[in-house]
C-alpha cells in the first residue's frame, strides 16, 4: 500500500463521521428545525456503542445501539423544541451540555478499556484491484453507510414526495399547516433521523476511528458538522465535499505532525524546506487549523448576504405552534 | 393523551417567578432517580450534593471561589442572549482573558507594586473583550453565525494556553509540569478573610458587575437598545438604534467579563496558570443565565445554585462514591429542566384526550399547572 493510498483512507475515515452528523442534520434543518445537540447526540452514540460492543462482543450491535441512543437522545430535545416550542438554540445547547455529562458518567466505565473494532470489508477480488481496490472496496462499513445516506437523503428530499413536504415545512411552516400537512409530526421524524445519524457518527468514532472510549471524544465535530451543513448551503452533495475537505485537513496536520524531517531527504529541497517551515509551527496551532478553518469556511460562505438567505430555509429556528 | 399548548394573554407573573424553583424541584427529582439507578441511596445523596456544602465556614468561601467566575461570565452572557446574540464562547474569552492578565507579571517579574494587579483585571477584561470582538466582528459585517464562530474560538484558546504553558510560559524549575510560574504575591488577588477561608475579591467582582449590568439593562438607554434591538432588530431601527453596534456592543461587555473571570481565576484561586484552568465554567454559565432569567440579580442567585452543584459533586464523590462527572449531567438536566418550565410563562398546557368526532366538547383537563 502506498502511502497516498494510505492518507486517503484515513481521510475517508475523518470525514465519515462528519458526513454522517452533517447529513442528519441537514433532514433536520430541512425540516425547519434548528438541533444544536449534534455533539452532545453523537457523545452519547459514541458512548452507547462502546458498551454495547464491549459487553456483547459484537461491534454491529455496538452500531445499532449508538444509532438507537442518538434517536432517543434526540426525542429529549423534540419534546422541549417542537412540543413545549422552548427556545431551539437553548435546548439544543442544553443537550450538548447533557450529552456530555451524561456520556461522562455513563464511560467512566470504559475509560482505559480497549474497544471492539469493525473491521473493513475487503471484498474479496474487487479491493485486490489496482490503485483504487482498497479506496473503494476494502474499507469499514461505516464508509458505505454515510455514502448511501448522503445518496438516500439526496433522492429522498429532491426526488419524493415526501421530500418536498419535507422541504415545504421547513420553507414555510404555516402555509403547511393550513394544507393540511401534520407539521410537528414530521419535524419529530426528520429530529430523530438527525438523532439516528448522529449517533451513528459516534458510534463510527468509539468503534472504528479509535476504538476506544475517551470523554468529550468528539472534538467538537459535532460543531464543524453544524458548520458543514451551512457551508453547504443545505445541499446534500456539497455536505459530502466538505466533509472530506475538513477530513483533509484534519489529517493533513495530523501527518504534520507524524512526519520525520528524515523522512524527507530524498526528496528535493524546496520541499525540504517548506517541511521544516510547517514543521516549526507549534503542534498546538496545526491541532487548532479544522477549528479555524470552519471560521474562514462560514465567513466565506455567508459574505453574500442574498444567497445565504435564499438557501437558508426560511422556518429554520422558528418556534411553530399549530393554532386551531 | 396529547398536549396542547394555548397561548397566555399576557404572560405569567406567577410562573416568571417560580419557573426556576420549579425547575430546581424537578432536578433534585431526576438527581434522586439517577442516585437510585446507580444503586445509591438517594437522600444520602441528595444531602452530599446540595446540603452537606453549606454546612461549614470554609465551604462557603469554596462556594463563593466557585460562584465568582460563573456569575461573572453568565452576567454578560445575559447582555448577549438579551439582544439575540448567541454567544457560547465565554469559555474561550475566559481562556483568552486569563492569558493576557497574566502576561504582565510574566513578562515584567520584578514589577512588585500596587499598580500589578489592578493592570491584570484590565489586560485580562481586555483579552476577553478583544476575542468576543471576532465573533461579534464576523457576524456585524458578514452575517456570520456566531453560534459556530464563538464556539469554535473556544476550542483555539484553549489550544493557545496549552502552547504557551508547555512552551514558551513554561517554568523551567517546575521539573516536567507544564505550567507557568506561580504568581508573585502582588500579582494574587487577596483574600477576602483569610482566617476563616479561601474566598478572594472576585466573588465581589461578581456582585459589583451583577448590580452594574442589572442598572444598564434597567436604567439607562443603552439596556434598553439592547432589549428592543434582541426582541425586534426593525422596531430597533425604527428608532435609531444599529443592529450592528448592538452585536459588537453586547459581545464586548460580555466577552470583557468572562476575561475578567479568567484572571481573577487564575490569579485567586488557582496562582498560575496550567492547562487546565476552568472546569467548563463558560458553559455551565449559559446555564446560569437562563437560570436566573437573564436577570442580573437572579444570575447572582442561580449562579449560587451551579456553584453549590460543582461543590456538591465533589461531596458527592467523596461520601457516596459516585463519579464527579455527575456534575455535568445534573447540571445540564437543569438547563432541560428551567427551558421547559419558561414555557408555562407564555402558554398554558392543556393535556387533551382523543375522543370521537361526533361529541361536540372535547374533553380538556388542565395540567395542575395550568391554572391561573
Amino acid at each position: 500500500m502506498g502511502i497516498a493510498e494510505a492518507i486517503l483512507l484515513t481521510i475517508a475515515t475523518a470525514a465519515t463521521p462528519l458526513l454522517l452528523a452533517a447529513i442528519g442534520e441537514l433532514v433536520v434543518e430541512r425540516s425547519g428545525v434548528l438541533n444544536l445537540g449534534v455533539e452532545g447526540m453523537m457523545l452519547m452514540g459514541a458512548v452507547a456503542g462502546f458498551g454495547m460492543a464491549l459487553t456483547t462482543g459484537q461491534p454491529w450491535l455496538g452500531i445499532l445501539a449508538g444509532a438507537l441512543a442518538g434517536t432517543l437522545f434526540s426525542l429529549l430535545f423534540g419534546f422541549l423544541a417542537l412540543t413545549l416550542v422552548t427556545n431551539q438554540v437553548a435546548t439544543g445547547l442544553a443537550l450538548t451540555l447533557l450529552g456530555i455529562g451524561l456520556s461522562g458518567m455513563i464511560g467512566e466505565a470504559f475509560v482505559g478499556q480497549p474497544g471492539v473494532k469493525l473491521g473493513a470489508l475487503d471484498i474479496p477480488v474487487l479491493s485486490e484491484l489496482p490503485l483504487v481496490g482498497r479506496l473503494l472496496f476494502g474499507q469499514d462499513p461505516m464508509f458505505y453507510i454515510s455514502l448511501l445516506l448522503t445518496g438516500g437523503v439526496m433522492w429522498f428530499l429532491f426526488r419524493t414526495r415526501a421530500g418536498l413536504t419535507l422541504r415545504s415545512v421547513g420553507d414555510s411552516h404555516s402555509s403547511a399547516h393550513a394544507l393540511g400537512i401534520k407539521v410537528v409530526a414530521i419535524r419529530y421524524l426528520a429530529v430523530m433521523f438527525g438523532g439516528a445519524c448522529a449517533g451513528l457518527a459516534g458510534a463510527q468514532l468509539s468503534l472504528v476511528y479509535t476504538t476506544q472510549w475517551i470523554e468529550n471524544m468528539t472534538a467538537g465535530r459535532g460543531w464543524i458538522a453544524l458548520a458543514l451543513v451551512v457551508f453547504a448551503s443545505w445541499r446534500p452533495w456539497r455536505v459530502l465535499a466538505g466533509a472530506y475537505l475538513f477530513g483533509a485537513i484534519t489529517i493533513a496536520q495530523l501527518h504534520i505532525q507524524a512526519t520525520n524531517l528524515s523522512d524527507l531527504a530524498s526528496w528535493p529541497a524546496p520541499v525540504h524546506w517548506l517541511a521544516e517551515l510547517v514543521k516549526s509551527i507549534p503542534s498546538q496551532f496545526l491541532s487548532a487549523l479544522p477549528y479555524l478553518a470552519t471560521v474562514v469556511v462560514l465567513v466565506l460562505i455567508s459574505r453574500n448576504r442574498r444567497l445565504t438567505m435564499m438557501n437558508t430555509p426560511a422556518s429554520l429556528g422558528r418556534p411553530f405552534v399549530p393554532d386551531r | 393523551m396529547r398536549i396542547e399548548l394555548v397561548r397566555r394573554s399576557q404572560q405569567s407573573v406567577l410562573f416568571s417567578a417560580l419557573s426556576p424553583f420549579i425547575a430546581f424541584g424537578l432536578m433534585v427529582v431526576a438527581g434522586a432517580v439517577i442516585f437510585l439507578v446507580l444503586g445509591k441511596n438517594p437522600v444520602t445523596g441528595l444531602h452530599a450534593y446540595f446540603v452537606q456544602p453549606l454546612t461549614e465556614i470554609w465551604s462557603l468561601h469554596e462556594l463563593a471561589i466557585k460562584a465568582a467566575p460563573l456569575i461573572l461570565i453568565a452576567v454578560g452572557l445575559s447582555v448577549c442572549f438579551l439582544s439575540n446574540n448567541w454567544n457560547i464562547g465565554a469559555e474561550g474569552q475566559f481562556t483568552i482573558g486569563a492569558i493576557t492578565g497574566a502576561a504582565l507579571p510574566l513578562y515584567f517579574p520584578d514589577m512588585h507594586n500596587v499598580a500589578v494587579l489592578p493592570l491584570m483585571l484590565v489586560f485580562g477584561a481586555a483579552g476577553g473583550a478583544l476575542y468576543a470582538a471576532i465573533p461579534a466582528l464576523l457576524k456585524a459585517r458578514f452575517n456570520t453565525n456566531e453560534i459556530l464562530t464563538s464556539l469554535m474560538l473556544v476550542y483555539v484558546a484553549q489550544l493557545i494556553l496549552d502552547w504557551l504553558v508547555r512552551g514558551p510560559w513554561r517554568d523551567p524549575a517546575a521539573m516536567s509540569f507544564p505550567q507557568a510560574p506561580a504568581f508573585h504575591s502582588w500579582a494574587v488577588i487577596p483574600e477576602l478573610l483569610p482566617a476563616s477561608g479561601r474566598a478572594n475579591w472576585g466573588i465581589v467582582f461578581a456582585l459589583v458587575a451583577a448590580f452594574a449590568v442589572w442598572f444598564m439593562l434597567a436604567r439607562t438607554l443603552k439596556g434598553f437598545e439592547v432589549k428592543v434591538v434582541g426582541q425586534s432588530p426593525r422596531a430597533g431601527a425604527f428608532g435609531g438604534f444599529s443592529t450592528a453596534r448592538t452585536i459588537v456592543f453586547a459581545f464586548l461587555v460580555s466577552g470583557a467579563l468572562a476575561g475578567l473571570a479568567g484572571i481573577t481565576e487564575v490569579s485567586g484561586a488557582i496562582g498560575r496558570l496550567q492547562p487546565q484552568i476552568s472546569p467548563g465554567y463558560g458553559f455551565a454559565a449559559i446555564i446560569v443565565a437562563f437560570l436566573g432569567r437573564l436577570n442580573p440579580l437572579g444570575i447572582v442567585a442561580a449562579g449560587l445554585v451551579l456553584a453549590l452543584s460543582y461543590l456538591g459533586g465533589e461531596a458527592a464523590q467523596i461520601e457516596i462514591g459516585v463519579t464527579d462527572k455527575t456534575v455535568r449531567a445534573f447540571q445540564g438536566m437543569l438547563l432541560f429542566f428551567v427551558l421547559a418550565c419558561d414555557t408555562l410563562i407564555h402558554y398554558r398546557i392543556r393535556l387533551v384526550r382523543p375522543v370521537p368526532a361526533a361529541s361536540a366538547e372535547p374533553l380538556s383537563t388542565e395540567a395542575a399547572h395550568g391554572h391561573r
